[in-house]
């Protein structure tokens, strides 16, 4: 038995009726892994992390935590902790409630409670702001109040719930910072649900994409996204093109594909787009089988060598950028 | 800019007119009776304190205002157990918005019904030989009929209880159903047990629906007197019911004098309760 904290998600399956949300997934998190769930709405990571959080009943299968079954546990006495997508602060109380909520519910006095919460405040550069309402915070202040309050149970595990969506774009490259630094300081295994690739890509040292109830792909972030193994994986993630080649599916990143002459290329094409982004240009292009693809090409190399829209161009990729997909 | 305003006040007029007539106006005319004069077979126009100070000196306005208040808060403490308990089932227990619209209108059919109606047909079934001392007896729990169930103070408050547990169920059910479901979650993360969420998250968030059906509970049963006067059997007496006699006697200015103490009364207990809580952001 490991002593280390590791979550480990063993056959782990949530149905309602007939229909199963999370059909029996297996994964291990190691401890201290900042870890992102990632699909689209509605492929059963938010019941996977309600389901760790305890907030959703296990249909079957099991959650560990350092080899201790806690799957039929109740959620405070789990060593998780929930940082909610609304972050579901209690309107009623002042941050500092908020935060030493938990320390009140298990009869902690109000001296060591207020201390406490300082701390957890000072952690998040709350400070400041503890005697406010949770009305009268900005979306950013909300979160770090919401993670303070979940941190100060000293979790093992902290699972997050979309915790960046209800921010507007800049606020959400800031928070997404913090909770990356945080997570570094605190050593301590973060799940994130998210289903922006770029926050997983920016965040994560292991994702798990999943789609229809499974793991569709897991690991460490950059081999997922090095050598997606599906077509929905590659899709998902973004920058890579999915192609219908004659021997199989194959995915190339969009930066790995370069224009020659149309003869001697491995695909020929037609330019469709060209659509300038400062540091790259992005090409669309229509290939054979009606199928679109997009290159990015670095804008010095583009405009050292321009095209035209309505152009014949051939396409071309190392052989080993391209990755064979499981259909 | 001048033309603005002249439209601003022709907006404002249809409503500031209908609440002058049906509202001020009516009241304005309750005050000046009350310092009207009155002999046995006549009302004079005057301006003197003799009901005032005849009500306010008597012995019997003390004890019937305390009777009522006794009353409104016996009700009030009942409404509230059952409404807020009808309430939070209705809220948190069930699942589907379906089920909780059907429950909930389920709950209002008896009020379909005339007030009168219910409140009467309590009286064959707590009477003497009513269905429950017959029942009572047949089971054996007692041997005599219970005198109490009927023409009691007992019975004045059930009927209370059964008539405007409604208006207790209406308000907090509706704030209940506002309160994020997620905070439930976050308090049970928290390690909140189920009675230390109801305590601290449920009972706070529900305070202005409280506040607003305490309102309605202690207005109706502060000026009801029909009601008392079924459900008492004429023994039991409240303000209502010493206004209503005082009209029946034709002492009109003695009424308006006692229905002005009642008002400012409602009014003063009402302004302490708000002072409590904020219910602004309920309206």
């Amino acid at each position: 038995m490991s002593l280390t904290l590791d979550l480990e998600l063993i056959g782990l399956t949530k149905r309602y009726g007939h229909t199963v949300a999370v059909d029996a997934i297996s994964y291990h998190f190691s401890a201290g892994t900042y870890a992102c769930l990632l699909g689209p709405s509605g492929c059963g990571k938010s019941s996977t992390l309600r389901m760790i959080a305890g907030h959703e009943t296990v249909s079957a299968g099991s959650v560990t935590l350092g080899g201790r079954d806690i799957s039929r546990l109740p959620p405070a006495k789990r060593g998780t902790a929930m940082m909610f997508q609304n972050y579901a602060l209690f309107p009623h109380l002042s941050v500092a409630d908020n935060v030493a909520f938990s320390l009140k519910m298990a009869g902690v006095d109000a001296q060591t409670r207020r201390t406490k919460a300082g701390e957890m405040l000072e952690l998040v550069d709350m400070t400041a702001l503890a005697d406010r309402l949770p009305a009268q915070l900005s979306g950013g202040q909300q979160q770090r109040a919401a993670l303070a309050r979940a941190l100060i149970t000293q979790p093992d595990v902290l699972l997050l719930d979309e915790p960046l969506s209800a921010l507007d774009p800049f606020l959400r490259i800031r928070m997404r910072a913090e909770l990356k630094k945080l997570q570094r300081e605190l050593g301590i295994t973060f799940v994130h649900v998210t289903h922006g690739q770029d926050e997983a890509l920016a965040l994560a040292d292991e994702i798990v994409v999943m789609n229809d109830a499974k793991i569709e792909q897991a690991g460490k972030t950059r081999a997922v996204f090095e050598a997606p193994q599906t077509a929905f994986v590659a899709r998902f993630l973004g920058s890579h093109n999915v192609m219908q080649m004659p021997d199989g599916m194959i995915a190339v990143r969009s930066d790995a594909l370069q224009f020659t002459q149309p003869d001697a290329a491995r695909l020929p094409g037609t330019i469709t787009n060209i659509e300038y982004q400062g540091t790259h240009v992005a090409l669309t292009a229509t290939i054979p089988g009606d199928q679109e693809v997009t290159a990015l090409l670095p804008d010095r190399d583009f405009f050292e060598n321009p095209k035209n829209l309505g152009e014949a161009i051939g396409l071309d990729w190392d052989a080993g950028a391209a990755h064979a997909l499981a259909s | 800019m001048r033309n603005n305003s002249v439209i601003g006040w022709l907006l404002a007029a249809p409503l500031s007119l209908v609440l002058l007539v049906f509202l001020v106006a009516p009241i304005v005319m309750i005050v000046v009776v009350s310092f009207w004069g009155a002999t046995e077979w006549s009302i004079y126009p005057a301006f003197q304190f003799d009901n005032y100070a005849f009500l306010l000196t008597s012995d019997v306005t003390y004890r019937v205002f305390l009777n009522t208040l006794k009353y409104a808060a016996i009700t009030w403490a009942c409404t509230l157990l059952i409404g807020f308990t009808v309430a939070y089932y209705l809220a948190f227990h069930i699942r589907s918005l379906t089920w909780q619209v059907a429950l909930f209108l389920l709950c209002t059919i008896p009020f379909l019904t005339s007030n009168i109606i219910r409140m009467i047909s309590w009286i064959p079934f707590l009477g003497r030989n009513g269905i429950a001392n017959s029942t009572l007896i047949s089971l054996g729990v007692i041997d005599e009929p219970l005198e109490w169930l009927l023409f009691s103070d007992f019975s004045v408050i059930l009927a209370f209880v059964h008539l405007y547990t409604l208006f207790m169920v209406v308000p907090i059910f509706n704030t209940m159903m506002r309160i994020d479901k997620s905070l439930i979650e976050a308090a049970a993360d928290a390690g909140a047990s189920g009675w230390q969420t109801l305590r601290h998250v449920i009972i706070p968030l529900t305070k202005p629906g409280i506040m607003i059906g305490t309102i309605f509970v202690v207005a109706l049963v502060m000026g009801d007197f029909i009601t008392v006067r079924f459900m008492s059997g004429s023994q039991s007496a409240n303000v209502g019911r010493m206004i209503q006699n005082d009209i029946g006697l034709l002492q009109y200015p003695s009424a308006a004098a006692t229905a002005v103490i009642l008002l400012v009364t409602v009014l003063l207990l009402i302004g302490t309760l708000l002072r409590f809580v904020d219910i602004r952001k309920e309206l």
